[in-house]
Formats: structure tokens, C-alpha cells, sequence
């Protein structure tokens, strides 16, 4: 398989994206997402997927529903989200204004041998995001449009949807933790809120 | 809500205004639901209350993952279903066991009782496994009378021993579907 020189690192891309973050709350897809986000630092509000396909933008309708306050980044690859289509209908439809759902679309399921997904087989998620009533969708392939997307993340006028066209080439191994307890412990420790 | 009084057309009992005040005395503040005429009653009370976050979903996995991230956020969210969409859940509820997360969700039941279409007899047959496999403990509703207690109980052992609660509403309580548009 060949890779497209002009396309984003995936890795240079999330690193971008989380510059500043501040009190972004960051939920990640299973996989690559994962890593990406681990990669560009560790943090206690960030929320890693190492399963639940499908499941990552509802995760975060649900955060930022009961966080209104705060920015919620859920970044995902094509393969995940296109598993979870119907809620980008949900989250449409609810209107959370401090909610981004990020895909990091790189046409391919990475974790499996590198099959093509649908994306990549020209199923435009941008194009069905705006169908489904997201009024912010933006196709990004270059840092200026990550700029311009880490903006919009604290503009609380959302829901924003964006694709991040990124590269199908090999990045380092970076693992996150995998235990789910912790993570969600964690995760709550950093809004203050108690373990039960 | 205006009418309150208003009694369910099945039962002389408000049953699902007694979920509701039993959801709303444990702190929930959030409800996700894939219709069901069963639960039509609640989800109107739930849309009627500013203070509940109220979602109608594609599908009922997406409830799964709903719940999950409210509770991160300090939320405690229910989810409402018919039976048949427990089968869609199954691999969802995976995140639930593997974060140990509270949930918990009230399904109205088909397959069971009177049942008129055949469709609905396998997923209805099959809804308490499809749960159980999964880690989830399963509780019955049977009678009206009962809605308030069950709920209450259903409510503790979800959001204050992190528990996964099903709460499976009987067909025979919640009455024979009603073809009033046809006859």
C-alpha cells in the first residue's frame, strides 16, 4: 500500500489539535485515536476507548451534557465512527454546544491489516455529518484548519464535526492504560467528583 | 407538568409517574430512549422536565455509551428501551463491565404475554440472557404497585454500588396492544 505524502501525520495533527488545551475533556476512540492522544501527553482528563466500538461520540454527548462548562473533544478514527453513524442523527439532533467530534479519516481500518473503509471507498463522513444537522463541519487537511478547529473548540457554539484527513503511514507504538476502573476514576477525580 | 392526574389507559395506576418520581429522588438528571408505546408516558414526563437531559436515540447501543459518559461527568442517566433493542446493546455493554460504570435501564417487554406478533417472540425470549451473559443484573416489574420500590432499589444498586441494573417491565402489566385506529 502506498501513502500519500501531502497528507497529515496523524500524530503531528493530534499533537496540534491538543496544544493549549486547557479544560478540554478529551474522549478517544478505540485504536489508533487512542494512542494519538496518549502520544500528545498524558492527562487525567483524557478518557482512552480500548473497546466499545462505535461508542465514542455517545460518550461524549453524554460528558458534555452533564459538563456543560467544559469543551469535550471526542477524536476517533473513520473505522469507529462509521460503526457509531447514527450518532452524529443523535447528537444533531440534542445540540450540545460544547461538543466536537474530531475523525481522524485515514480511508483504512489501521488496527486490522489496513483494510479500506467505507470513507476510503468515498463515503464523505463530513458530507453525512451536515446531513444529519451539524451547521460546523469542516474538512481539514493542513495546520492551518487545525488551528482553526482548536479555536472553534472553545467557542461553545458547536456541535462541530470535523474530518482530519490523515495519513495511512506507520507511527511509534504508544500505549495508554488499559484499565477501565482507573481510567474512569481518574477521569472523575479530575471534575472533583468522588469515587464511589 | 399540568396533568399529573392523568391515569395510564391500562392500569388505574400511574405507574410510570411513580418511576418517574423515583428516577428524579435518586438524582437523575438524564434520560435516553428509543420509543416504546410502553414508555410513552415517561418519556413525556421526562421531556416535560428542564431538569432532565432528554435524548431519543438511533439506536439502543447509544444509550449504552450515553450513560457511560454521563456518569463521567457526574450524571446519572437511565435508559429506556423495548426488548428487542436489548440485543442491540450486547457489545456495548462491555464498556460498562470493563469501567465497572453504573447503569441503569427500564425495558418494557415484549414476546411474553398476549403477544400478538410473532416477530417480537425471540429477542422477547431471549432479553433476560442477552443481559445476564453480559453482566447485568436483572430485576422484574410486575405489578404497579411496585414501580416506585423497584425503581428506588433498582437506582441504589446501579448508582451506589456501581452495579448494571435491568429493570424488565412485564408485558401483562403494561396491557395488550390496542389497534384503536383501525376499528
Amino acid at each position: 500500500m502506498t501513502t500519500n505524502p501531502h497528507l497529515l501525520d496523524r500524530r503531528e495533527a493530534v499533537k496540534a489539535l491538543l496544544e493549549d488545551r486547557s479544560d478540554l475533556l478529551v474522549v478517544s476512540g478505540l485504536g489508533s485515536s487512542s494512542y494519538d492522544v496518549f502520544d500528545a501527553g498524558e492527562n487525567a482528563a483524557n478518557f482512552y476507548l480500548w473497546g466499545a466500538m462505535g461508542g465514542a461520540a455517545m460518550i461524549g454527548l453524554g460528558l458534555a451534557l452533564a459538563q456543560p462548562k467544559r469543551p469535550v473533544a471526542v477524536i476517533t478514527g473513520d473505522g469507529e465512527q462509521l460503526m457509531g453513524i447514527g450518532s452524529l442523527l443523535t447528537i444533531a439532533a440534542k445540540k450540545p454546544g460544547n461538543l466536537a467530534i474530531i475523525v481522524l479519516d485515514n480511508g483504512h481500518f489501521g488496527e486490522t491489516g489496513m483494510q479500506m473503509s467505507h470513507s476510503g471507498l468515498g463515503s464523505r463522513l463530513e458530507v453525512i455529518a451536515g446531513g444529519a444537522g451539524f451547521h460546523s463541519v469542516s474538512d481539514i487537511a493542513d495546520f492551518e484548519g487545525i488551528a482553526a478547529l482548536r479555536r472553534k473548540l472553545r467557542n461553545f457554539d458547536g456541535p462541530h464535526f470535523a474530518r482530519i484527513r490523515v495519513s495511512t503511514a506507520h507511527v511509534a507504538r504508544a500505549l495508554p492504560p488499559r484499565d477501565g476502573v482507573f481510567l474512569k476514576n481518574r477521569f472523575r477525580g479530575h471534575l472533583g467528583l468522588p469515587v464511589n | 407538568m399540568a396533568d399529573l392526574a392523568t391515569a395510564d389507559d391500562v392500569t388505574s395506576r400511574d405507574w410510570p409517574l411513580d418511576i418517574y418520581k423515583a428516577l428524579k429522588a435518586a438524582g437523575v438528571s438524564q434520560v435516553c430512549y428509543v420509543p416504546d408505546a410502553g414508555h410513552s408516558r415517561l418519556i413525556q414526563l421526562s421531556h416535560g422536565d428542564s431538569a432532565i437531559n432528554t435524548t431519543v436515540l438511533t439506536t439502543e447501543e447509544e444509550g449504552v455509551a450515553l450513560c457511560a459518559g454521563a456518569w463521567l461527568g457526574g450524571d446519572r442517566a437511565v435508559l429506556l428501551m423495548q426488548s428487542s433493542g436489548v440485543g442491540n446493546c450486547v457489545n456495548m455493554l462491555s464498556l460498562l463491565a470493563s469501567c465497572r460504570l453504573p447503569f441503569l435501564t427500564f425495558v418494557t417487554m415484549r414476546g411474553e404475554w398476549a403477544e400478538f406478533n410473532p416477530w417480537q417472540i425471540p429477542m422477547g425470549k431471549a432479553t433476560r440472557g442477552a443481559l445476564e451473559i453480559m453482566g447485568v443484573t436483572v430485576l422484574r416489574l410486575e405489578r404497579p404497585e411496585d414501580a416506585e420500590e423497584v425503581t428506588s432499589a433498582a437506582a441504589s444498586l446501579a448508582f451506589d454500588s456501581d452495579q448494571q441494573i435491568a429493570v424488565l417491565i412485564s408485558q401483562r402489566m403494561i396491557g395488550r396492544k390496542k389497534w384503536t385506529e383501525a376499528k
